[in-house]
């Protein structure tokens, strides 16, 4: 178990490589000039080369690649052009919002999938199976933005039932917490839950289709035993697959629900940024987007082998 | 994937099939309308979709504004049939675009052993940015534009294709009749024009309409968060921005291009599924 988690982390390495170069690369090719923007509008052209020395900005394209690696490695994302306050703190002061609103989503979405998913298969052909899948192919069509919208007429502004917008944390109660998340999280949700329960049903039919299942049949069983014990058990490893997937689907989706619900997180912080034109802001909110994604990923990974005992190195 | 099956469909096929995918005329005949929208925009709004109507602003939905008007006034209904050539221009753009990047780099990694390992890596260094920053922070580098937007989307929908196409030519290179080709010394050029490329386009079409629907909606998104087609040129994404801040007052303005964006994007789904249902057996659907 230990090599094969060894493994699969090295795999990581590459890859957040490739993401590390990119994003270094975007701020290097970014147009203006940084000591211009740091040395303000008032500044000479000796401070600005003063800057300018100061930060390494003369340096060669690799050196400043090197180093920039060694800043972030050492927790030092740069400081924002606009506010001047380091990256990290920024992204810290945004975190909360952010992890709620993600994994409500993700509770959403799977609560919501697999069951739907292993029904439509159990009733493959059937009116059922047609009506989960034709929900599925609504929400993956419908983009988190306007369900957000047609969430916030229905039950905030139509019914007056939740609260139209904004976030509430947790420290001050659970109930406005919960209230204020709610529809975020059901517009965010929806459109994975449509994926996992597409891909869930898939699997499951193949599954269904198998002798062990209709031995699991033949020998008795109950039907919730052949669907969740023998079925459910063996299709796991696509369904966990996907979630893994769809966990991208989720990142791009914050960034749309958070300015639809005015939530103050990381999502808002990027479209302020984007705005503003805050490039060290922006790099560093996609780096750490994508090392949750590829970490969310490498853990998929190393479920397999908890999942699926043929996955299990050495056995 | 069995795609050797998939290149024979003979047009008997193609009736029997559409009959069975009632998903797939519809969403066909959808994009045919939205198609001729686009092309006859002029013709069919009644303002120009920029010409600003100040006393109107805010207009409910009724007979002079079919869509209602926004907060200067201007028609949503025009702006919305203008929005789909957007739509559509990023749609065929990015398809055409990643969809030719990422078939040469498939073919690359699937035939060229040096090349393979490298060119997945940063294939998968991509896949690991969510689509929609890589996108965004591209054009944060070079500015908005309507061009800009499709190359941005395109760069980032590249590895999927790339890795589609790859693992297709790998299957394909053990297939008998292109083993049998190898040994009878056909050219590379015939083989690839002759045996290969014609068994990945099946799927290929299927991976193209995903991308489509893909693209139409992230190129909604960044213009919804003010980094996709400039305010210039009327796009469902920058007409729901417009639309946001008086969302209370005047909801028309976010529902109608959200509608349009939301069928559009259902109906290349439709027509997604059905051409994968008729070109790939493995998905036959269980009746």
């Amino acid at each position: 178990m230990l090599a094969y988690t060894l493994q699969r982390l090295l795999a990581t390495i590459p890859v957040m490589a490739v993401v590390a170069i990119v994003v270094f690369s975007l701020l290097y090719l970014a147009p203006g000039d940084p000591a211009v923007v740091l040395a303000g509008e008032q500044a000479t052209s000796e401070e600005i080369a003063y800057i300018r020395e100061s930060l390494g900005l003369d340096d060669p394209y690799p050196v400043r690649l090197v180093r920039w690696i060694g800043d972030v490695l050492s927790g030092d994302l740069g400081t924002s052009v606009f506010s001047n306050r380091p990256v990290t703190t920024l992204i810290a002061q945004r975190l909360e919002p952010t992890v709620a609103l993600t994994l409500a989503a993700l509770v959403i979405a799977v609560a919501l999938a697999v069951p739907l998913g292993v029904l439509a298969a159990w009733q493959a052909g059937k009116r059922i199976d047609r009506i989960v899948m034709g929900l599925a192919v609504l929400g993956f069509s419908v983009p988190v933005f306007v369900l957000g919208y047609l969430l916030i007429m229905l039950f905030s502004v139509g019914l007056e039932w939740l609260p139209v917008q904004g976030y509430r944390p947790i420290a001050r109660g659970v109930g406005p917490f919960l209230t204020h998340l709610i529809l975020p999280a059901l517009s965010l949700g929806l459109v994975n839950a449509a994926l996992i329960a597409r891909i869930t049903r898939a699997t499951m039919i193949d599954v269904l289709g198998q002798d062990y299942i209709r031995t699991a049949r033949a020998k008795g069983l109950s039907t919730s035993a052949v669907l969740l014990r023998h079925g459910l058990r063996n299709a796991a490893v696509p369904i966990v697959t996907i979630i893994g997937i769809s966990f991208a689907l989720l990142i791009s989706g914050v960034v749309v629900t958070e300015t639809v619900f005015n939530i103050p997180g990381l999502g808002r912080l990027t479209v302020d940024a984007i705005l503003r034109r805050d490039y060290p802001v922006i790099q560093g909110l996609i780096l750490v987007f994508s090392g949750v994604y590829v970490l969310v990923n490498l853990l998929v990974d190393l479920s397999y082998a908890w999942l699926d005992p043929r996955v299990r190195p050495g056995s | 994937m069995n795609a050797t099956t998939a290149a024979v469909i003979t047009p008997t096929a193609w009736r029997e099939a559409l009959g069975h995918h009632p998903g797939l005329v519809v969403g066909a005949l959808v994009l045919a309308v939205l198609l001729l929208a686009a092309a006859f925009a002029p013709w069919i709004t009644p303002v120009d979709p920029l010409q600003l109507a100040p006393l109107d602003r805010l207009a409910r939905p009724g007979a002079e504004f079919w869509f209602g008007a926004d907060l200067i006034g201007r028609d949503v209904f025009s702006r919305t049939v203008y929005g789909a050539r957007v739509s559509l221009a990023v749609g065929l753009g990015v398809v055409v675009l990643a969809g030719s990047v990422g078939l040469v780099i498939g073919l690359l990694s699937g035939f060229v052993r040096a090349l393979d390992n490298v060119l997945m890596r940063i294939m998968d260094g991509l896949m690991a940015i969510p689509s929609i920053l890589l996108a965004v922070a591209l054009i944060a580098l070079t500015g908005a534009g309507l061009g800009n937007v499709i190359v941005a989307i395109a760069i980032a929908e590249v590895p999927r294709v790339a890795r589609l196409v790859r693992s297709l030519t790998l299957a394909l290179r053990k297939q008998p009749f292109v083993e049998a080709a190898v040994i009878a010394g056909t050219p590379f050029p015939v083989l690839l024009a002759r045996h290969v490329l014609p068994n990945t386009l099946p799927p290929l079409l299927v991976q193209a309409s995903y991308i489509f629907a893909s693209a139409v909606l992230t190129e909604s998104i960044l213009s919804f968060i003010g980094a996709g087609t400039p305010p210039s040129i009327p796009s469902w994404g920058n007409i729901m921005a417009d639309g946001r801040s008086v969302f209370h007052l005047a909801p028309h303005i976010v529902l109608f291009p959200g509608i349009a964006l939301s069928l559009t994007v259902l109906a290349v789904n439709l027509v997604g599924d059905g051409l994968r249902d008729v070109l790939d057996p493995r998905f036959v659907k269980v009746r």
